[in-house]
């Protein structure tokens, strides 16, 4: 498997829009961190821009990869190795290099700007939202064979998770707003990755109350380093469960 | 020795094959031919592994080819239409390939030598035309020296020169006792190069047998004709019917 990602992983990293993308989110981080004195509200500005980022850009980008390499994966598929083997290989390619791109435009920059336990958090609420919507673009490019419907289907997702998501939790709480609604609402946030990487740092800016209830009753229910850990579980389940659901379909496709 | 028996496969409400029978052997080499659509290439993906037949079984030599893919070592293709991830270079192409086969005691490098593609291997994919990318596809299939060879339209797009080297390559390979799987749309080239004809039509299996045989049952001298007469008749029978 790491003799295919080495090769596809390179190819990927020379990419022009990769390339574009490490130097948007440069230039996102070092603008964040320069207009911005307080360097806790310099974070949080920049979460609310890899929330909406990060997500967006794993899963169309992984999406038309997946598409573009079409026949090349029909060229793998001829030589000896299973199936499995180039489909993690293609997964771990995708997420290196995005990962990569990650690293060099927000991790590293900050680093020297702002070194702190929130940032280190903010990184690895990037990565692991990097490793979830790849998987997620991986069960939308197995699920048709049509790039333009898998495009649709993967944005449908984003769309999902950082728009219409927030709108049906708030619907939820405010229609039901005479019941102890403490545990429901716990689950119904685990159920979209976003917001689970979002109370991750949250809890550790110590800015729970701007989430309002939710992260109020998080904060309370966990304490941090324990609502951090359940966030990072579930952050893999959600990135497990997809790729491994993906597989099983890759496996018995027609090719 | 592949030996496909009983294989249908329907995509949706189309039957792309409908139990086919076929035994394609060492030291023979196979002319697949039929109109557009009548499950050729389907049928060669179902030797590959890409497509998973519905029903039916397919061996090749003697082991089930289904949930298995160590007889891909066996095995080398050449598809339609070959792209490559773009900013790979050709070298690195032929490495990773390399790379993933365990066999490299036969290795043949004599077509990418006439293709001259060892000194261009620095160049990126995406930059090659459509020529230059068949040839390395041309190249990786008959790299191992596998006893099987699948080439799916070999000689399109290549320049005439290429067409030539391609096709003396096939000839000089044909009698080393391997199994050549061949489809293509001219004639006169799978005239030269095939001992054999399977013609497919709406995912049936019509004929299979030698060159000889179908040019003296339909009294035509060229395969070309010979094919021609055998859909005008099977036409006609379908209008009967």
């Amino acid at each position: 498997m790491m003799k295919i990602a080495k090769y596809v992983s390179y190819d990927i990293l020379r990419n022009r829009f990769i390339a574009l993308y490490t130097l948007f989110l440069l230039m996102v981080t070092f603008s964040m961190f320069s207009l911005d004195s307080d360097p806790g509200k310099a974070t949080l500005s920049l979460l609310n821009i890899v929330l909406l980022v990060v997500p967006l850009v794993s899963i169309v980008f992984t999406t038309i990869h997946f598409y573009n390499s079409y026949e090349f994966i029909e060229l793998l598929l001829a030589q000896p190795v299973s199936r499995k083997t180039i489909y993690f290989a293609e997964y771990f390619s995708i997420s290196i290099a995005l990962s990569t791109a990650y690293i060099i435009g927000v991790a590293i920059p900050m680093l020297f700007l702002n070194f702190s336990e929130s940032s280190l958090y903010l990184i690895m609420a990037g990565l692991l939202l990097t490793f979830v919507f790849v998987a997620l673009a991986f069960g939308a490019s197995v699920a048709t064979r049509d790039k333009a419907k898998a495009i649709g289907i993967a944005l449908l997702f984003w769309f999902y998770f950082t728009l219409i998501y927030d709108g049906l939790i708030l619907y939820v709480i405010y229609s039901f707003s005479d019941y102890p609604l403490d545990k429901v609402t716990l689950a119904l946030v685990s159920l979209n990755p976003i917001d689970l990487a979002r109370i991750i740092i949250l809890l550790k800016l110590d800015l729970s109350a701007l989430m309002g209830y939710t992260g109020a009753f998080y904060k309370n229910f966990f304490g941090s380093s324990l609502g951090v850990i359940y966030s990072v579980l579930f952050l893999f389940v959600w990135t497990l469960a997809p790729l491994l659901l993906a597989m099983r379909k890759f496996v018995r496709k027609d090719i | 020795m592949i030996i496909i028996s009983a294989v249908n496969k329907r995509f949706g409400k189309l039957e792309v094959l409908k139990s086919i029978y076929a035994e394609f052997n060492h030291g023979k080499s196979y002319a697949m031919i039929g109109p557009n659509g009548s499950g050729k290439t389907t049928l060669i993906k179902c030797i590959l592994g890409m497509v998973l037949p519905d029903s039916g079984t397919i061996n090749v030599n003697g082991k089930s080819i289904a949930n298995d893919w160590s007889y891909r070592n066996l095995v080398g293709y050449m598809p339609q239409i070959g792209r490559y991830p773009d900013q790979m270079k050709i070298g690195q192409i032929f490495d990773m390939i390399r790379d993933l086969r365990q066999d490299q005691s036969h290795i043949d490098e004599d077509l990418i030598k006439e293709f001259n593609l060892d000194h261009m291997s620095d160049k990126r994919m995406h930059t090659l035309s459509g020529g230059t990318r068949q040839k390395v596809s041309a190249s990786l299939a008959f790299l191992f020296n596998p006893r099987i060879m699948i080439l799916d339209e070999p000689t399109a797009g290549l320049d005439p020169i290429a067409v030539e080297i391609l096709k003396e390559k096939i000839i000089a390979e044909k009698n080393k006792d391997r199994t050549f799987l061949i489809t293509s749309h001219i004639m006169s080239d799978l005239d030269e190069l095939t001992s054999n004809v399977v013609y497919l039509e709406e995912g049936k299996i019509l004929f299979n047998d030698t060159i000889d045989l179908l040019k003296e049952e339909t009294g035509e001298i060229k395969l070309g004709r010979a094919i021609a007469t055998i859909m005008k008749r099977n036409l006609k029978e379908s209008e009967r019917v």
